[in-house]
């Protein structure tokens, strides 16, 4: 039918012009709640003064499209047709709140110099960017701390629990009791976590670390708060806690594979490390791509650990991204800073987001 | 062969199938006892006197069991306004979550209507968007709002479980549709479609649901340490980090009563169920 079509696509551009109209509108009421004076261009007056009709409007047309919209669909019955709406209301309304809009807000905060009390005290542009990127050094190093950090847990839980998971696969109790004692730590609260390998890295002399050093006659080294040694020690106990959850994941991803595969293999003489690399790694592909995923976007956010084990310390050794946005926002009260790191920090987990995506539809394998 | 020579041989040839496993074996339990020591440490310490647990060489089990360290922890502090806290976030979350979820995860699984991919969008969003990037704004709403004295800031900003949302709509949209039109022709009102049948129809959904969300929030640590502001709002995780400030240098013992209490619930919960809750955690990671 063209007629259903042709309304289908005026309503698609419809709400597609209201969400735009929304955006601007917001941004005109907001601008005008602003103390600091926000430079003045063409389309920024045009915001201003428009901003709450526009939004009003924007709504309006919103509301009409989808009225529109959903004369379109085809369903059986008429009697429910906007009941759909009414349900998701609430989940809508709460991701808007708490999620889209501190997305857009952060990047308005961004432009400006501003504190907790105050978050728009002056008009920044991109000066905070300048700032982070090339004045100050502390933004590169924890970015490039954040790096380190997260291909180490990539590298290392992927490995590591790869490595479990063939090591426990076969259906025995030991096996078993082994998976859910190394899952323990996940479940953990990571403070105490951390509490606990703040006394097993202590660098005092009744550390555990040193303690088997002194054993093995060696001097006692200051694990925490040795740059050299403090990622390290942040990394190991990361690993720790989140070895057996991944474990588990590959694990439950071995145990689909169907056993006529290896016995094919079998007969075809493939030696084991073959029919690893052949068989069990292409068919786990998914749940690796997956991990990857949910590994790079769980490092960049890390912070829990690092701020009771170390505090971004010594110096700036184990400063993260996270910690330095909640450092700026709180312990410094430079808003805009902090903002500016909390927009990078975002670009960084779509585009990574995006990658993985991508990666996922072109190389993993699925049955 | 009389019988008893045959067990004695079925004996032998149990150990010999057995031998080839028993390095490996070994190996395990070795990588469990270091994976179990943390735990067994924190426990044992807090049993500890201050001038034992900073002795050297540090001792493998206490003296005297000293309970002097948790008496601290419960009765110097405000303990159990700061359990009362947790307990509070965490069912307020899970309870909120429910509500909003639930209805929302019907209408994406089950109705057909305009905008829904613009609206999933925002799910997928939240999916991307940390706590760690919206929580300088969310600080500043709560702080318009002028809610940040209460345990509404740790609360309402969790109303939306995008996880929970995604999942349960995966597990709704299993349901064969047929069961839920004949339900509308038994005359069923929308709220008993929910709750009678598709609630019940996706109980490990939503069992992997609430347990997230239990561990989550019972756990967490950075949300709490920016939104509670005051002592009154303090959850147990905050309280405990905290302990690290007392005066005369780290007092140990009184730290790890405090986690070693934080901890017990989970590893309680986690020792009934501990199937249930692996099967979940695999269950989130297959989907």
């Amino acid at each position: 039918m063209p007629e259903r079509k042709t309304l289908r696509t005026c309503a698609n551009i419809v709400l597609a012009i209201s969400l735009v109209m929304i955006s601007f509108g917001f941004l005109g009421i907001k601008i005008n709640q602003t103390k600091a004076p926000v430079p003045s261009s063409f389309l920024i007056d045009l915001c201003k003064k428009v901003g709450t009709p526009i939004t009003i409007i924007g709504a309006v047309l919103l509301v009409a499209a989808i009225i529109a919209g959903n004369t379109t669909m085809q369903r059986r019955t008429k009697l429910f047709d906007y009941f759909p709406y009414l349900l998701i209301i609430p989940a809508v309304a709460f991701l808007v709140v708490f999620v889209v809009y501190p997305m857009f807000n952060v990047i308005y905060l961004s432009l400006f110099n501003g504190t907790v009390m105050n978050p728009t005290k002056s008009w920044m542009g991109i000066n905070n960017f300048k700032m982070i990127f090339v004045v100050k050094r502390d933004f590169i190093t924890s970015l490039k701390n954040t790096a380190v950090y997260t291909a180490a847990m990539v590298i290392g839980l992927i490995a590591l629990s790869l490595v479990f998971a063939l090591w426990l696969q076969k259906d025995r109790k030991i096996n078993n009791v082994a998976q859910t004692v190394f899952f323990t730590p996940h479940l953990v609260a990571s403070i105490s976590c951390a509490f606990i390998f703040q006394w097993i890295m202590s660098g005092q002399s009744y550390g555990l670390f040193n303690t088997i050093l002194r054993a093995f006659g060696f001097q006692k080294i200051d694990w925490l708060n040795n740059p050299d040694t403090a990622m390290a020690c942040i990394i190991l106990m990361n690993l720790w806690k989140n070895i057996g959850y991944h474990t588990l994941i590959i694990m439950s991803a071995l145990k689909s594979i169907p056993n006529e595969i290896y016995e094919a293999a079998e007969l075809d003489n493939a030696g084991t490390l073959r029919t690893f690399f052949k068989i069990t790694l292409p068919l786990l592909s998914p749940q690796i791509f997956f991990l990857l995923i949910t590994i790079t976007t769980g490092s960049f956010k890390v912070f829990d650990s690092i701020n009771v084990m170390t505090g971004g310390g010594p110096g700036d050794a184990t400063e993260v991204l996270a910690r330095y946005i909640y450092k700026y926002a709180f312990t410094l009260n430079k808003l805009g800073v902090a903002s500016a790191a909390g927009v990078a920090l975002m670009v960084i987990l779509i585009l990574v987001t995006l990658i993985d995506f991508k990666g996922l539809e072109k190389k993993v394998h699925y049955q | 062969m009389t019988d008893k020579e045959f067990r004695a041989e079925q004996r032998r040839r149990r150990i010999r199938n057995y031998l080839p496993h028993l390095p490996g074996d070994i190996l395990k339990i070795l990588a469990m006892v270091i994976f179990v020591f943390p735990f067994y440490w924190m426990v044992i310490t807090s049993f500890k006197t201050l001038n034992e647990s900073i002795s050297v060489p540090p001792t493998m089990f206490p003296f005297t069991f000293n309970t002097e360290a948790y008496y601290i922890v419960v009765t110097k502090m405000n303990w159990w306004s700061y359990v009362r806290n947790t307990v509070i976030i965490t069912i307020s979350v899970i309870v909120l979550q429910l509500l909003v979820m639930v209805p929302a995860s019907y209408a994406f699984a089950k109705f057909r209507f305009y905008g829904a991919g613009v609206f999933f969008g925002t799910v997928l969003i939240a999916f991307m968007i940390p706590t760690q990037i919206t929580f300088i704004t969310t600080y500043l709403t709560m702080a318009d709002w002028k809610l940040l004295k209460t345990l509404w800031p740790q609360i309402i900003p969790f109303g939306a479980n995008a996880f929970g949302i995604f999942m349960l709509r995966q597990s709704f949209k299993q349901i064969p549709d047929e069961i839920v039109e004949s339900a509308k022709l038994d005359k069923a009102s929308e709220v008993q479609i929910m709750t009678r049948i598709l609630l019940p129809m996706s109980k490990s959904a939503m069992i992997t649901i609430a347990l997230f969300s239990f561990v989550g929030h019972w756990n967490s640590y950075f949300w709490p340490l920016v939104m509670s502001t005051s002592e009154e709002v303090r959850p147990l995780t905050i309280a405990i980090e905290k302990l690290k400030e007392i005066e005369y240098g780290i007092q140990w013992p009184q730290i790890m009563a405090g986690n070693t209490l934080l901890v017990l619930p989970v590893v309680i919960l986690y020792i009934f169920a501990s199937k249930k809750i692996i099967q979940a955690f695999a269950y989130r990671g297959v989907k």
